[in-house]
């Protein structure tokens, strides 16, 4: 067994959504931990040395490489099952299944993750793109990275579009967080109802904190 | 519970053949005791339309008692219709009213070709079993049943593994058409046990490349298979049928 047959085997191809999917729960983490100094009131001080750091510490530079690849995998991947797995049933139902046995979003994590993935777009085009290209080499002068989010959670719209983002992302994770495990092989009845109970947690937990703090600007909850 | 009779219409996919495009048809059957099966039901409208001059559907049945799995119609929108833990077979009529319109239509997936109106192709199943279902036994005289020592509720949940009759509804029922928990059963059940052991690793691999080359889709865990599955084979074979294969890859010496 090469290790090409091992990961293009569908079963491969899960493992590979399956560690990308886990990868990215942990950057999640990361990253609502770091956001979350916006809500240290000291103007944003705290909040700006840490994007500072992210961005100038060779570090979680060489970090972030592993972090788009994840992504892409995760992404690439994703829409390469879709498609096969559209393509194993050529003629549909005149009457579909339906819900018995199944929830709504573990049968829609392909838009659901669609949804997450034009949010993300979204995102990277208002901090991450304008932030990194004024680090170091490019553009010269470091932006305020606080001042930014004060200015874009200003606008209604794009608090409302942030929020939708975060709910699509919650339900994504509900049903990929404890999947992700299944795929992984853990079998047992103890572990897998403790790792759902786990999964349905950090959906909420996370889709509240990043939803949270568009929200935070947007109503001046943050000085 | 009370005995009545009563009158269907019953929408049926014909398709004349593999290659022929199929339609659905109207018909209605009357008088139908609700003490029958559906099957019996599937014959008294093949009487009537033998004597009519007509076509009988074809559809697949052999022992009627709910344990070989050839029974394979999808019965307004739920395989083996609207029962729990149910086949086809077993499925009396007392699930339906009077006036009743039935749409039943045959499993779909490409690894199931429609040979003719609601009977497929299932032998992609037998190829998978072939791949890796069996285990080695010496010849000679039979061993004593309890010569070998095996934890209980390995046991168990060998038999209950062993239980999947492959019948295709949890492909059927599927969103990606995946045939992981049946290919999961059929690893689980002698994954399980010491006399599947010398063919434990080759097993997994063979049948999951054997399913992989007959097109099924690949599994999303979203839990439909299990809740359809006349047997009510666990999901978590699924994930055991993962952890199989994961140890077997990564193990491997070439």
């Amino acid at each position: 067994m090469t290790w090409k047959q091992m990961f293009t085997s569908s079963v491969g191809k899960k493992l590979v959504m399956s560690f990308t999917g886990i990868f990215l729960i942990l950057f999640l983490i990361v990253h609502a931990g770091l956001n979350a100094c916006i809500w240290a009131m000291d103007g944003g001080v705290m909040f700006n040395q840490g994007a500072h750091f992210m961005g100038n510490n060779v570090v979680p530079r060489i970090l972030e490489i592993g972090l788009f690849a994840g992504f892409i995998l995760h992404i690439v991947q994703a829409y390469m099952l879709t498609i096969q797995n559209r393509k194993a049933r050529s003629v549909g139902y005149a009457v579909s299944y339906g819900n018995a046995g199944s929830k709504w979003y573990s049968r829609s994590m392909a838009l659901l993750g669609t949804i997450v993935l034009l949010f993300l777009i979204i995102h990277l085009s208002h901090f991450w793109f304008p932030n990194r290209s004024h680090q170091g080499f490019l553009l010269g002068e470091e932006i305020n990275l606080f001042d930014t989010m004060k200015e874009v959670f200003s606008n209604l719209w794009v608090v409302i579009v942030y929020v939708l983002g975060c709910i699509s992302l919650g339900y994504h994770l509900a049903h990929g967080f404890q999947s992700a495990f299944k795929t992984i092989g853990v079998h047992n009845k103890r572990y897998h109802a403790m790792l759902s109970g786990i999964g349905y947690t950090f959906s909420i937990v996370i889709m509240l904190a990043f939803a949270m703090m568009p929200i935070s600007f947007y109503c001046g909850w943050v000085s | 519970m009370e005995h009545y009779n009563m009158n269907l219409n019953l929408k049926v996919w014909r398709q004349k053949n593999t290659k022929s495009k199929g339609e659905f048809k109207m018909y209605r059957v009357e008088n139908i005791s609700s003490e029958m099966s559906f099957l019996e039901m599937f014959d008294v409208l093949n009487e009537q339309l033998i004597h009519e001059g007509e076509e009988p559907v074809a559809f697949d049945h052999d022992c009627r008692e709910g344990i070989c799995g050839m029974c394979s119609m999808y019965i307004n929108g739920k395989p083996h219709g609207p029962w729990q833990a149910n086949t086809t077979c077993q499925l009396h009529m007392r699930a339906f009213k009077d006036g009743d319109t039935i749409v039943v239509e045959p499993w779909r997936a490409n690894a199931f070709p429609v040979i003719k109106d609601l009977v497929v192709d299932r032998t992609s199943f037998d190829r998978i079993i072939q791949a890796g279902g069996y285990i080695s036994v010496n010849t000679g005289n039979a061993v004593d049943g309890n010569a070998l020592p095996i934890n209980k509720d390995k046991a168990d949940a060998s038999f209950a593994a062993a239980m999947c009759i492959g019948c295709g509804a949890c492909v059927a029922a599927c969103k990606n058409s995946s045939a992981m928990l049946f290919l999961s059963a059929k690893v689980s059940h002698l994954a399980l046990l010491p006399q599947g052991e010398p063919e434990r690793h080759s097993r997994v691999i063979n049948m999951v490349a054997q399913m992989d080359k007959e097109g099924f889709g690949s599994c999303t865990n979203t839990g439909a298979c299990e809740a359809t599955c006349p047997k009510e084979i666990s999901i978590s074979n699924i994930a055991r049928l993962n952890q199989e294969y994961l140890v077997a890859s990564l193990t491997a010496e070439k």
